[in-house]
């Protein structure tokens, strides 16, 4: 029964990893662009919540709020003053300034908050779990986080599906200029592409600060498990990047629960190896050309 | 038809040049190659007496710098020339350093042998590593490699035989002769630089060399030209890991030590990105200037502490957006001066018939006598 | 004052030029017909009048107004709307939400998705397919329709005839002659010269970045037409 309890886990923490992906696979689809300080930019949201909460005056909802808005504009003013002139044909420009990017934002983080490690505490719900029966019990808040994943995914896809701007970003994704053509302006399109990316990885972001402690450097691995989930997802799907999610949470508490704690990270990637090995485009991967 | 008269010059080119083509033929070398050349001997002869006259500390930075320049070569190799942007070169760097321990303290190779060996270990580990990441492309190519850094690196932490987290000590190295170690490791640093140099210099001397950069420019033009885009990639993969895993060799023996944090780190990219785009992409010569620009940045900032990476930092960025080419790459487009021979160019092999103003456009390179 | 005045447009990709120093206009209501072979430019001509290019020196001015250095998208606001070569319909969204993309621009006028479909009977049962999956003829409607979705005054088509069957070039062509009745000017490009000639009321040959004839088409006798589209030099 252990066993069902561990892959209870793994699949909830599956949540927490696809709240990372969203906005990698969002970015990606819209623009082409591999945003390599996505994961730090989750780590810096978690530190501005952080910022917030000592000035007490804000209690932890607040600020993670205001986090939030504020991981918003800094991805339209990013994207619109920035990484928009490194798109175009050249794959290394967009590669080398995120990774650039990255290394300024670990590099500056450690220079304010030092290399301690910190968390966000939300109180007693962190560690409350709900019996499913005698022996199965799952965290309230990893159930939480994954609802809430489940959730962005459907409102983010809603947006994609039914909204004027959702469309705009799908014809700006399938053809750039014909969008211009149509009174699209890309430059805008992107910026909130990136803006809604950066809103959704600092709520991941913050979800990992309030269940486990971080530090400046913890963005690397966010951005791993944000990739893996991607590709083992299928790229160009949200839904996928969920099961992605799920699958290397799973990877990972059962491998860590098989050849011990170590081992899980290591067990997750080696998962995500095979599946590249075996099904390279991911589960769910849809690609359209005229 | 045109009714006769005077021919002009688009007329002439649309029926059919009746104009004389001056003789040329197509060639790689010109005089400035040949004072490349000897100039660089001498400076590689310089720095190879560098031990014999100058304080420890001296060699001591110079390998830092061999380090930088040989990481440069083939991080530039794969990015520059094969388009293949990876951000995780350290895990060769890192197979490179436990290498050198492996053949050294468990198989008691000579320490300086043993970088050879570790450099192999590392190539023959790229070979079936490659063709999995070639299945992701462009940024994903890159966490790709990031990903099976983390992955060598978490497998050497847990292992224990290997010294776990907190690493071991090259003994092998550590026990040579206190000369015989300062002079080796010097020497042997410096055939590593060198030799990088060299060896992407024949990488692309070699009729594959056209074939990497048609790769890099255009992936579906080449293929249909009929490179074997596959191949040529695993080729320059391959000797890229070959290379990083000398110098990772090279460091341990510098530092007597390897630690899964510190050989595996993230950092040993962040080094060659900041090189390749400060100095270049592309080129040879472009990498030697960064890593020498950034290696007298590392010494004067190293004293105000680890924040002087935001320096080097906020530098990639903006140069990566405003001159992509980095420094080499605007030296090249207002001088067109190419140090090293591997591009090919027209050469004239006599003086054409009209003033050379009247010429059509041509690339045409001083005719050698 | 001329609905469309182009001055002395000279257009670069890069050193390579493309137009040179290329003048005409077009009056409202007309079906303004620019024919030559390929790389003759007209379609350069044509792309830099919707604002993917920008002149290098010259002037565009639309309904008086100068736009040749206004961004391509705000010139959808102010009624220029272009059916690009090639078609290039949206491949992942359905037939119906190409064509409320297309009205993205948001301006007031008769087109909507009903008309479209009136125009284009054979787009109606298409409405939730995906447009990858539509043939060329199909896709070819889409993108007009797409095109008048955003209510323009000026239609620039740029090789519609391109790679269809005659029936369907033949149904593209009926629907281009009902247009400037509803008040929409039309800039057509095209390689077919006979077809485009029986429409246009006005013709422009383009030949290596300039134009070398221009006229009505009834008053140009048709071996100064084939000369000047193969750049043949007739002056005896």
């Amino acid at each position: 029964m252990n066993w069902v309890n561990i892959a209870l886990q793994g699949v909830l923490l599956g949540g927490l990893y696809a709240l990372f992906a969203i906005g990698l696979a969002l970015v990606f689809g819209v623009m082409r662009l591999v945003n390599l300080a996505h994961g730090d930019l989750g780590i810096l949201a978690a530190f501005i919540t952080l910022a917030f909460l000592r000035t007490g005056h804000v209690g932890l909802i607040e600020s993670a709020i205001l986090s939030i808005v504020i991981m918003f504009g800094v991805g339209y003013v990013l994207q619109r003053g920035l990484l928009n002139y490194t798109l175009g044909t050249d794959d290394t420009r967009p590669i080398v300034v995120t990774f650039g990017l990255a290394i300024i934002i670990q590099n500056a983080l450690l220079l304010k908050f030092s290399a301690d490690e910190q968390g966000l505490d939300a109180g007693s719900i962190e560690t409350a779990s709900l019996h499913i029966s005698k022996q199965i019990a799952i965290g309230w808040y990893p159930l939480l986080v994954f609802v809430l994943a489940v959730v962005i995914i459907a409102a983010v896809q809603l947006f994609l599906n039914r909204t004027k701007m959702g469309r705009a970003f799908r014809a700006t994704s399938d053809d750039r200029e014909a969008a211009e053509l149509m009174g699209m302006n890309n430059r805008h399109i992107y910026a909130l592409a990136m803006a809604v990316s950066l809103a959704t990885v600092a709520i991941g972001g913050i979800a990992l600060a309030v269940r486990t402690t971080f530090d400046p450097t913890a963005g690397s691995f966010n951005l791993i498990y944000a990739f893996e989930a991607v590709i083992m997802g299928g790229m160009g799907s949200l839904w996928g990047t969920l099961l992605g999610g799920v699958i290397l949470g799973l990877a990972q508490t059962l491998g860590a629960q098989a050849f011990g704690t170590g081992w899980g990270i290591l067990c997750g990637n080696v998962v995500f190896l095979i599946v590249l090995a075996v099904r390279p485009s991911g589960f769910f991967a849809r690609t359209v050309t005229a | 038809m045109s009714a006769g008269g005077d021919v002009t010059a688009s007329e002439a080119v649309s029926v059919g040049a009746r104009r004389e083509l001056p003789a040329f033929r197509v060639s790689r070398s010109t005089r400035l190659h040949l004072v490349v050349l000897i100039v660089s001997v001498g400076i590689v002869v310089l720095l190879a007496s560098v031990p014999i006259w100058a304080q420890e500390s001296v060699t001591n930075t110079l390998i830092i710098l061999f380090e930088l320049v040989a990481l440069a070569q083939m991080w530039n190799l794969l990015g520059g020339f094969a388009g293949l942007i990876s951000v995780g070169q350290q895990a060769y760097i890192g197979i490179g350093g436990y290498g050198l321990w492996f053949f050294g303290d468990e198989l008691h190779v000579h320490p300086f042998l043993a970088v050879l060996c570790a450099a192999a270990l590392a190539a023959v580990v790229a070979v079936p590593i490659a063709p999995l990441l070639f299945r992701l492309r462009g940024g994903y190519f890159a966490i790709g490699t990031w990903v099976f850094a983390v992955i060598v690196m978490i497998i050497v932490s847990n292992i224990q035989s290997t010294g776990g987290g907190s690493g071991k000590t090259v003994i092998s190295a550590a026990l040579l002769p206190r000369t015989e170690r300062i002079y080796g490791t010097y020497w042997v640093g410096l055939v590593v630089a060198v030799g990088s140099i060299l060896l992407v210099y024949l990488l692309l001397r070699w009729k594959r060399g056209l074939a990497l950069t048609s790769i890099r420019d255009n992936t579906l033009a080449a293929e249909s030209s009929g490179v074997n885009v596959f191949t040529s990639k695993l080729i320059v993969y391959v000797v890229a890991a070959f290379g990083c895993g000398a110098m990772g060799a090279v460091v341990a023996m510098n530092l007597l030590r390897i630690q899964p944090a510190a050989s595996f780190s993230i950092n040993w990219t962040a080094y060659a990105i900041f090189i390749v785009v400060i100095g270049g992409f592309g080129s040879i010569e472009g990498p030697i200037l960064g890593a020498v620009i950034y290696f007298a940045l590392q010494q004067t900032l190293a004293q105000y502490g680890s924040t002087y990476f935001l320096l080097p930092g906020v530098l990639a960025v903006v140069m990566a957006t405003k001159l992509p080419r980095g420094l080499w790459g605007l030296v090249n487009s207002r001088w067109d001066i190419h140090l090293f021979p591997v591009r090919r160019g027209l050469v004239l092999e006599k003086p054409a018939a009209q003033p050379p103003k009247a010429e059509a456009p041509m690339t045409a390179e001083q005719a050698t006598s | 004052m001329s609905f469309l005045e182009v001055q002395n447009v000279d257009v670069f990709y890069g050193d390579f030029q493309a137009l040179f120093s290329v003048s005409f206009s077009v009056e409202e209501g007309q079906i303004f017909a620019a024919i030559g072979a390929n790389g003759a430019g007209k379609s350069t001509m044509l792309r830099t009048i919707a604002g993917l290019s920008r002149p290098r020196s010259g002037q565009i001015l639309f309904e008086g107004q100068p736009v040749d250095h206004v961004s391509a998208h705000k010139r959808v606001g102010m009624g220029i709307s272009m059916v690009p070569e090639g078609r290039r319909v949206f491949a992942s969204l359905t037939v119906n939400e190409n064509l409320q993309v297309g009205a993205y621009g948001g301006r007031p006028g008769d087109w909507n998705i009903e008309s479209v479909y009136e125009l284009f009977p054979l787009l109606k049962p298409l409405a939730k397919r995906q447009a990858a999956s539509l043939s060329g003829g199909e896709q070819q409607a889409l993108a007009i329709g797409r095109a008048l979705m955003s209510n323009p005054r000026l239609v620039l088509l740029d090789e519609v005839s391109l790679g269809l069957a005659p029936v369907v070039i033949k149904r593209i062509y009926e629907a281009m002659v009902e247009l400037p009745a509803r008040g929409t000017t039309i800039l057509v490009v095209e390689q077919d010269v006979q077809h485009v000639l029986t429409v246009a009321d006005h013709v422009a040959c383009f030949l290596e970045g300039r134009i070398s004839l221009e006229g009505k088409p009834d008053e140009l006798k048709q071996d100064d037409i084939t000369a000047a589209y193969f750049g043949m030099d007739v002056s005896a």
